[in-house]
């Protein structure tokens, strides 16, 4: 096999590679034990307030007000600019509060104030849709895992799945390092990076099926390495386009789809590692071999069309 | 011949690029801020008089307008920016007076010839173009016991006229329990209910001397009476929300027992909220005679003064459910009064009720449904809790004189102003359960600007580092994979346009991502075109198995994705679902456009020529 000669031996790092996973997933289950998710109003319910100010306001200040006119538990953040600021309150919904933190905030004001948004979340809303996002991303999983098993093989499926997995862990662990906002937004990212990292296993997959049945030669190591240098110059092309309008986005996509950017951008970088090195990994390690994608006779009429 | 397509396939490829430009084009004339003038009642006409008593107003202000028009008897004036439309609509107003229906609108501006085509452009998410968005809860167990609350006062009017005798029909925790004293009466009690009320279920009891039959509602008949009660609710909001004049409304149901309501351009929340929240509903009862027993009585205070209270049966002769129409205006004392009419069933029960009880006074109840909020602090956490309560206060109490019909009007209100509040609830119907407001989401004008130009710029320049990259790593092929693209743009938003999907601001993160995404399947195609140069394959041998053995990978890798962004679709609210939209809609355009789009492009540069090497 004159191919493995000139190509990198991605392989033979797995161990390492499998521990800096290992690690990293560790880490982040730690932090989102510890820490937790700060999640957003969308998920706990509550009451957010974004205004626009004419000129900078001093944010002490602005809470002092805030406090004076009875609002425990308040947030007071900028937004973007220093002009803009956010007002959250910890406390449950009433949709009256909107209004009065509004004129509270435009009664000591000098000068004028504009609503940009006001958003108020019962915290009912908030709990189901917490869980109906969680039963998302578990359906998304499952389904994968089933359409995945269906196409492929049960092990390919057990490691595209174990790929996913490690990514939206290591996604969410570092929300919660980070502790930024989780909101729906990021959620869509989460299900985003889901689709996209499975794009890029199923590409590495396609592959190794495919030169298991060509190869009649070298061990499931070299196949996979083998397969993973045959895609590793897609794999980082796409992944490259990829970031790049992610970059876009985070710099030029404005405030409110900041934290989606970010989610995506991590995705993005952690799911094309995880489709070399956690899918494969796993594969290997469930002893993947030549048996296990045994040619069905009409796709063994395709090859012989072939030019 | 190898690389070559069918003259049909180019045409058909041609075909649908040509009609994703015409579906698309809509998207670059932007609306026009615009006031919609409509009456108030379908039988008024709008005319040119109108028009010109609006524009004299308009040019007396100084206020900028044009493209003034009347489509459906609808009118429509267009402005050049959105502060001189807020201005116009307060004026506009004022110069029509209460007939009409004043509406911040935006008008279309596309060409004639599009709109024949039916093409129009996407319609803007709330985040895109600012409003209000409420999401309302509907009280299930409210619906329930006022419903069962109906079924007591029938079982009542039964029993009595069956001659079966009982001590007392009481309703608790959702089922209605009847005593009796007497073994006969409860078995024929039993036969009559389950035939007239076939949808309750019953079990006896037998305490001492007490025989209690117990009726509750199958899960069937009460899952009904929901749903009922959500449909109802919805058609009263629908109503009330067209009485608000607001272009474009949205009012949806959700879920089991929410219902989204979406007000593109509506800022005044304040009032949008008293309307659509309003719970006033009447009640027609008969005064307590003197010798009634406490249990079939209840007291109720007056309005004007809470000191002055009167006893009025607890069965209720009709509701404000009744009322066909109502209509506010004075009565010879020049004090407020709304003009009721009766639908066909609540007149009979009216003129039955009436007839019978000539000399008898009979109280008009104002019901309002209230929510209190309490916060309670369990184990150091706050939560609070809505309790909802309701306040019934007694308006007018008056001798009947003669039978009434299905029309007659009611008086004590307080102004004109509640008067004609209270005509308008009764016109679009009261709610049929009590709903609170579970979430509110205001997006301020400037906002929704600010989104759309913060969007454009980021698909711009997404669009812009795409292209760049491809051109520079794949040369000719990039720039064929760059046009691919461009027609994948346009096709995204024609089908989008097409199906009047909702571009929402992370429905545009969508779009961008897209773009980076869909150069996937021409990445994935070049490198096995490369691949098989390497192995020695003829270029033209190369292109054509790089496109063969490239799409099952393409295909498999972009079914996955679409699973995911159909999942996305059905777990994601509002905005979110925007995202799913563009995502999977991205994904079916990208797959037509690399595949389809830049083999044809390849077929038409380099089929059927001697190559030597490719620009790839």
């Amino acid at each position: 096999m004159s191919r493995i000669n000139r190509s990198i031996d991605f392989m033979a790092k797995r161990k390492i590679a499998g521990y800096i996973s290992a690690i990293l997933v560790v880490l982040s289950l730690v932090s989102l034990a510890v820490n937790q998710l700060k999640l957003g109003l969308d998920f706990t319910g509550g009451t957010l307030v974004e205004v626009s100010f004419q000129q900078a306001p001093e944010l002490n200040d602005l809470r002092k007000e805030l406090e004076i006119a009875g609002f425990d538990d308040v947030t007071v953040q900028n937004f973007g600019s220093d002009r803009d600021v956010l007002v959250r309150l910890g406390q449950g919904f009433s949709p009256t509060v909107g209004d009065s933190v509004l004129s509270a905030i435009k009664q000591n004001a000098s000068y004028n104030v504009e609503l940009k948004r006001a958003e108020f979340v019962g915290a009912q809303v908030g709990e189901e849709l917490r869980d109906q996002g969680g039963l998302g991303m578990l359906l998304a999983l499952g389904l994968v895992m089933a359409y995945v098993a269906f196409r492929f093989q049960l092990k390919f499926s057990v490691a595209a799945v174990s790929a996913l997995a490690h990514d939206v862990i290591i996604m969410l662990g570092l929300f919660s390092v980070l502790q930024l906002d989780f909101d729906l937004t990021v959620l869509a990212a989460v299900l985003a990076v889901i689709g996209y990292s499975l794009n890029d296993t199923i590409v590495v997959a396609d592959r190794i099926r495919e030169n298991f049945r060509r190869l009649r030669t070298g061990t499931p190591t070299d196949i996979v390495n083998v397969s993973l240098n045959q895609t590793l110059g897609r794999t980082l092309i796409t992944s490259l386009t990829t970031l790049l309008v992610l970059l876009a986005l985070f710099f030029f996509g404005g405030e409110l789809i900041h934290n989606f950017a970010v989610a995506l951008l991590v995705g993005v970088v952690v799911g094309t590692y995880s489709s070399i090195y956690v899918a494969a990994n796993v594969l290997l390690a469930l002893k993947v071999d030549r048996d296990d994608l045994i040619v069905p006779e009409k796709e063994g009429l395709e090859e012989d069309d072939r030019p | 011949m190898i690389n070559k397509y069918p003259l049909w396939k180019y045409l058909l490829i041609l075909m649908v690029v040509a009609m994703g430009v015409i579906y698309a084009l809509p998207n670059l004339y932007p609306d026009d801020p615009a006031v919609q003038l409509a009456p108030q009642r379908g039988s008024v006409q709008i005319t040119e008089r109108h028009l010109s008593q609006v524009t004299r107003a308009l040019d007396n202000a100084n206020i900028e307008y044009f493209g003034q028009d009347i489509e459906n008897n609808n009118g429509i004036i267009r402005f050049k920016s959105d502060d001189d439309q807020l201005k116009a609509k307060t004026l506009i107003q004022e110069a029509l007076g209460e007939d009409f229906v004043v509406a911040l609108n935006l008008a279309p501006t596309t060409p004639q010839w599009l709109m024949d085509l039916g093409a129009g452009p996407m319609k803007l998410g709330l985040d895109l173009r600012g409003g209000v968005h409420f999401l309302m809860e509907v009280d299930m167990k409210e619906a329930l016991s006022q419903r069962n609350e109906v079924y007591i006062s029938e079982m009542k009017t039964l029993l009595r006229s069956e001659r079966l005798r009982y001590r007392r029909i009481s309703r608790e925790e959702g089922t209605i329990r009847v005593l009796f004293t007497n073994e006969e009466y409860l078995s024929k009690a039993k036969t009559v209910i389950r035939s007239e009320f076939p949808d309750f279920v019953q079990t006896e009891k037998v305490e001492g001397e007490n025989l209690y039959l117990d009726l509750k509602l199958s899960d069937k008949a009460a899952r009904d009476i929901e749903d009922y009660a959500v449909k109802q609710n919805l058609t009263t909001l629908r109503n009330r929300v067209n009485e608000l004049g607001v272009s474009e409304p949205l009012v949806q149901r959700q879920g089991r027992n929410r219902i989204v309501i979406e007000l593109p351009g509506v800022q005044d929340t304040a009032a949008a909220k008293r309307i659509l929240g309003a719970t006033a509903n009447l009640e027609f009862r008969l005064e307590a005679a003197s010798d009634a027993g406490t249990l079939d009585t209840e007291e109720y205070p007056f309005r004007d003064s809470a000191s002055r209270r009167a006893t009025l049966e607890r069965d209720i002769i009709i509701t404000g459910n009744s009322v066909s129409n109502a209509q506010s205006s004075f009565d010879e004392n020049s004090q407020p009064q709304v003009n009721i009419d009766l639908d066909t069933q609540g007149g009979k029960l009216m003129n039955r009720a009436t007839r019978n009880n000539i000399r008898r006074r009979m109280a008009v109840l104002f019901v309002e449904h209230k929510v209190k909020t309490r916060v309670i602090e369990t184990e150091g956490e706050k939560i609070e809790q809505r309790i909802p309560y309701v306040e019934k206060h007694i308006i007018s109490l008056a001798t009947i004189q003669s039978a009434l019909g299905n029309s007659f009007r009611i008086t004590g209100l307080d102004s004109p102003s509640e008067s004609s509040e209270l005509a308008l609830l009764l016109r679009a119907g009261s709610l049929a359960a009590p709903i609170y407001f579970v979430e509110e989401r205001t997006i301020g004008p400037s906002l929704g600007k600010e989104n759309i130009e913060l969007g454009i710029n980021s698909v711009q320049i997404g669009m812009a580092f795409v292209v760049l990259f491809m051109l520079a790593y794949y040369r000719l092929f990039g720039l064929i994979a760059n046009v691919a693209l461009s027609a994948n743009l346009i096709l995204l938003a024609a089908l989008m346009s097409m199906m009047s999907a909702t571009l929402t601001l992370p429905g545009i993160a969508g779009i961008v991502l897209t773009l980076g995404m869909a150069v996937d399947a021409n990445v994935l195609i070049f490198s096995r075109i490369k691949e098989e140069m390497q192995n020695g394959a003829s270029p033209q041998m190369a292109i054509h198995a790089g496109f063969e053995r490239a799409f099952v990978t393409i295909f498999d890798a972009n079914l996955t994705t679409l699973l995911v962004a159909v999942i996305l679709f059905a777990v994601g609210t509002g905005p979110v679902k925007g995202f799913a939209v563009t995502l999977s809609l991205g994904i079916i355009t990208s797959m037509f456009t690399a595949i389809m789009v830049t083999r044809a492009l390849v077929n038409v540069t380099h089929g059927g020529r001697q190559l030597k090497k490719l620009s790839i």
